[in-house]
């Protein structure tokens, strides 16, 4: 379980957060990184594309950052590549399958909707290098979240068919939505520069809750609910999708084009 | 989104309607016409647009316009419409002299 590079070692609160919405970003962009080429339209393709670029552009800002205030010589290839799964911190909602396309669209409607409330909190960050990636990524989550919406509202709201597989999608994804807005404990050990995930979720409530009324959709009423993976317990899907993301990286150490 | 449902209520994406994309690169420039693409609705084509068009900072401002709104000029109507002007050099103004100390010009 552990590699040379990573291990369970314990990291600086800001490293660890970091770190944690690092791992999200990371995650989701590598799984909407597979639509690319098999998205319904070339369209959507690009956009997935885009999306998944953007999520990818934050993940590096925030792995690279939390490599140097961990200051233990790990950049962010290191962190991205040369860690097992149950050295990654993200919530387990990312990691999961891509589905069809309306799971997917649920699971975006999700965590961009979420993504914009903690880009927004972090806006006033005392820290400068979240502040500032706030301030870069708001604008793009917010793009992020209006896709997923309309999608949302075309496929609730469109026919039979869609709006029962849009209802499929949202059922699929919800019980992996509480453990967004858990926490572990780290953004206490940083007042003023972390935002405690509890305390965005009434926002995103507010947003999520209008769209899906507007799409006609019901909001889904989980009986069991994900935990974990902000402690390295993640489905066994992740460790396919890090198959996949490190091998080349693994075969080849420092391989670049 | 009814454009995008057939009859039979099925959604069937390759029937989704084409649109023209213009995209104003910055202020004060006209906006101009990038290529195409497909949309089930004016609110996707806009989105699409955004994302197929305007990726590297190419745009300040989108137009997205049904293609079947367009009304062009036929190929087969191309010498009676453009021909007759090729002849026309007074059309150009070019037999004017300039007077000496004229600048900008």
């Amino acid at each position: 379980m552990t590699s040379p590079a990573a291990g369970t070692r314990t990291l600086p609160p800001l490293a660890a957060y970091a770190l944690a919405l690092g791992d999200d970003a990371l995650i989701l962009a590598q799984r909407l990184g597979e639509w690319v080429a098999r998205a319904p339209q070339l369209e959507e393709d690009i956009a997935l594309a885009n999306i998944a670029l953007d999520l990818l552009g934050q993940a590096r800002t925030l792995l690279s950052y939390a490599g140097a205030v961990e200051d233990a010589g790990r950049d962010e290839d290191d962190l991205a590549y040369l860690r097992d799964d149950r050295d990654f911190r993200n919530v387990q909602l990312v990691e999961l399958p891509n589905g069809d396309f309306a799971v997917t669209m649920a699971r975006q409607l999700v965590f961009s909707a979420y993504q914009y409330e903690l880009y927004t909190a972090l806006l006033d960050s005392a820290d400068l290098t979240v502040a500032g990636l706030a301030g870069k990524a708001v604008k793009e989550v917010a793009y992020h979240r209006d896709h997923a919406t309309q999608w949302v509202l075309r496929l609730g709201d469109g026919t039979q068919v869609s709006h029962e597989r849009m209802q499929a999608g949202l059922d699929r994804v919800w019980p992996y939505v509480a453990e967004v807005f858990d926490g572990d404990g780290t953004a206490a050990q940083l007042p003023g520069v972390a935002a405690d995930p509890a305390t965005l979720r009434p926002a995103w409530q507010a947003y999520v809750t209008p769209v899906l009324d507007q799409a006609t959709l019901r909001l889904p009423e989980p009986r069991w609910r994900s935990r974990g993976g902000r402690s390295g317990l993640h489905t066994e899907h992740l460790g396919h999708l890090l198959a996949e993301m490190q091998h080349l990286h693994r075969s080849h150490p420092g391989a670049s084009w | 989104m009814t454009e995008a449902r057939d009859r039979d209520g099925s959604s069937q994406g390759r029937d989704w309607p084409l649109w023209e994309v213009f995209v104003r690169a910055r202020r004060g420039l006209t906006h101009q016409h990038v290529g195409s693409l497909h949309a089930p609705d004016a609110a996707m084509a806009l989105r699409n647009a955004r994302d197929v068009y305007t990726r590297r900072g190419e745009g300040v401002s989108i137009w997205v316009v049904p293609s079947a709104a367009i009304v062009a000029s036929s190929p087969d109507e191309k010498d009676p419409f453009f021909d007759p002007a090729l002849d026309k050099v007074y059309r150009h103004p070019t037999f004017y002299d300039v007077p000496e100390g004229a600048k900008h010009l």
